[in-house]
């Protein structure tokens, strides 16, 4: 168990690495202009050549790179050029991590929850009309684009039940909608899922001999059946961490909240160069983060998983 | 051999065509990509990125409703929707199929190499690792935000990440037939790995990577209206639903405007909810165990 956990922390710190190195090339070609900010046209040619060597862009690239390893591995972001110039950036972020934290944190717990339930409900043969309303429900999320379903529930969801259209800090309301929305997505997953487990387990034998046993239909489903259908759906807690990042980001930018979804849509619009680096490196690290804890909860849980297999997740 | 009259082709078709449902959404796309092709030789089209100006007054005919002269109307600066809608369809279809395509390509190669050389199996699967790890959106922001806006960016970043699904599954699939004793007896026997992996393994790869690809274009739409709204997107000069849908988004609030989010809005969950069904309703069909 040691053995896989510290493979598994090695091989995060390892694609920490090259998500750092690969943000910095990517960032280094584009044109160092960039870094100017909006200052760019009221400076002239010599002027714009020393800012750009002051900030080391002119340096050989891996001398670069290793200075940005040290910045970043000592906790400077850099500095604002375009969203608030001359702000350091781990400045901005301290006030916005909270709220996305916040949101996502709200819209994972409501979704694990609702999709467990429905999948639950949607596996009994008993319940017919909520099976197919579950199903029409998976089909549509699954396939028309969050992009649209958020906008149509921001404008009609708010006009029936008379909601805030956008997001107040003093007004509690204001958070429903929002986290409703970031939910929808993947409690459809944990559903679909959840359902396929249940439907799974309840046509093995061991489902049939304690029904002839004379147990009660739910009691077999409390104590044996949900029991192994949810272990594996552990396994899904990763990948709805990515996909509530995702969706944060529009929805934050959409409700505007105040967090680091919207943050990086303004900063990809106003071209803030280490403004949309740090968000991409703290959003990866989430995803990193989120990954490996998922894997460790599904070996600590479910021990019919080969551990020491170097390929992980496969 | 015996001939059991079984072919898995003809079963899965029968099965497919039993489902009517999806076999609706069939037609109804294949009648759709046609109109789309042909509709800018069809009699009295306009152009999508023409100014229409009143004759008399020399006002532009901005915000007209949908009518008679202009079908589904025309938008803020006088263009016309219709023409507009159907090009954007054309556009994000494109690059839904081109994405597709690709990213299906890359994964089977990609998928194939990693399940059958063992040489470079530690390489590919850090390689998936570092990008299964992130946020795919983030990534396609990344890129996007680092490369000149236009359609070949859109189809390089979703490419770059889209591989990595199919690319695991057919891995698996190919781990699993590799070592089975017909084909390291046709090893021994000394058939170049390519005929085994062309003649012995692809057959088992088709029907997973056509449900891939069906699933892939509806993603790759959505994906294309994500990173518009972000300001990633394609110039407006190129129509796309992304486009259309968030120039549309600014009048949500004004009922008599807002056909002009609602029509595009339409248009996309029809051919995404399309796709999604007809690949679902494939998957269960090219499953043997749906055959009898």
């Amino acid at each position: 168990m040691i053995r896989y956990i510290s493979s598994r922390l090695i091989q995060s710190v390892i694609t920490l690495f090259a998500v750092l190195t690969i943000v910095f090339m990517l960032m280094r070609l584009m044109p160092v202009e960039g870094y100017l900010g909006e200052s760019y046209d009221k400076l002239d040619e010599i002027q714009r050549e020393k800012i750009i060597e002051n900030l080391g862009l002119k340096d050989p690239i891996h001398v670069q790179l290793k200075k940005f390893y040290k910045r970043v591995a000592s906790g400077d972001l850099g500095v604002s050029i375009a969203y608030r110039p001359g702000v350091p950036v781990a400045e901005i972020l301290k006030s916005k991590i909270p709220y996305s934290l916040g949101f996502g944190i709200a819209s994972l717990s409501i979704s694990i929850i609702s999709g467990i339930t429905l999948g639950i409900f949607m596996a009994d043969s008993e319940g017919k009309i909520l099976k197919r309303v579950g199903n029409i429900y998976i089909i549509l999320i699954n396939s028309i684009p969050a992009a649209i379903y958020y906008i149509l529930i921001q404008f009609y969801i708010t006009d029936i039940f008379k909601l805030p259209m956008l997001f107040y800090i003093d007004r509690p309301i204001s958070w429903i909608l929002p986290v409703l929305s970031l939910s929808l997505g993947t409690t459809a997953t944990y559903a679909l899922w959840m359902k396929r487990y249940m439907v799974d387990e309840l046509n093995k034998d061991y489902v049939k001999l304690a029904m002839a046993k004379g147990l009660k239909r739910r009691e077999v489903m409390k104590k044996h059946v949900f029991l192994n259908a949810f272990v594996p759906m552990i396994q899904y807690l990763p990948s709805s961490i990515l996909f509530t990042i995702s969706g944060s980001i529009y929805i934050e930018s959409l409700y505007s909240i105040p967090g680091m979804g919207g943050l990086l849509v303004e900063a990809v619009q106003r071209q803030d160069n280490p403004l949309v680096e740090a968000i991409v490196l703290i959003y990866s690290s989430i995803g990193i983060i989120g990954m490996l804890a998922g894997d460790v909860l599904m070996a600590i849980l479910d021990p019919r998983i080969k551990l020491g297999k170097r390929e992980g997740r496969i | 051999m015996m001939n059991s009259g079984y072919s898995y082709w003809n079963s899965t078709i029968r099965a497919f065509m039993k489902n009517k449902v999806s076999l609706f959404f069939m037609a109804l796309m294949a009648v759709f990509i046609v109109f789309i092709i042909i509709q800018p030789y069809l009699p009295n089209q306009k152009s999508p990125n023409v100014i229409y100006v009143d004759d008399t007054t020399g006002l532009q005919l901005i915000n007209m409703p949908p009518g008679r002269e202009f079908w589904f109307g025309t938008n803020s600066i006088g263009q016309d929707m219709w023409a507009r809608i159907w090009s954007g369809t054309r556009t994000s279809l494109f690059i839904g199929i081109i994405v597709a395509l690709w990213e299906n390509a890359i994964g089977l190669i990609i998928g194939v190499i990693w399940g059958y050389v063992r040489r470079l199996e530690n390489i590919i699967t850090s390689i998936y690792n570092v990008i299964n790890n992130l946020p795919r959106v983030i990534i396609l922001i990344l890129l996007a935000y680092t490369m000149k806006p236009g359609v070949l960016t859109m189809i390089f970043t979703m490419c770059i990440t889209g591989w990595l699904d199919t690319a695991r599954i057919v891995r698996n699939i190919v781990v699993i037939i590799r070592d089975r004793e017909y084909n390291i007896a046709s090893r021994i026997l000394g058939t170049p790995a390519y005929r085994i992996i062309y003649r012995n393994i692809l057959p088992y790869l088709v029907s997973v990577l056509v449900l891939k690809a069906t699933l892939s274009i509806p993603a790759a739409i959505g994906y294309e209206v994500f990173l518009t709204y972000i300001g990633l997107g394609l110039p407006l000069s190129i129509p796309s639903l992304g486009n259309l849908i968030n120039e549309g988004r600014g009048y949500i609030t004004v009922p008599s405007l807002r056909y002009q989010l609602m029509i595009p809005a339409m248009v996309l969950s029809i051919i995404t909810v399309s796709f999604y069904a007809i690949g679902n309703a494939f998957a269960d069909a090219s499953d043997p165990r749906n055959h009898f």
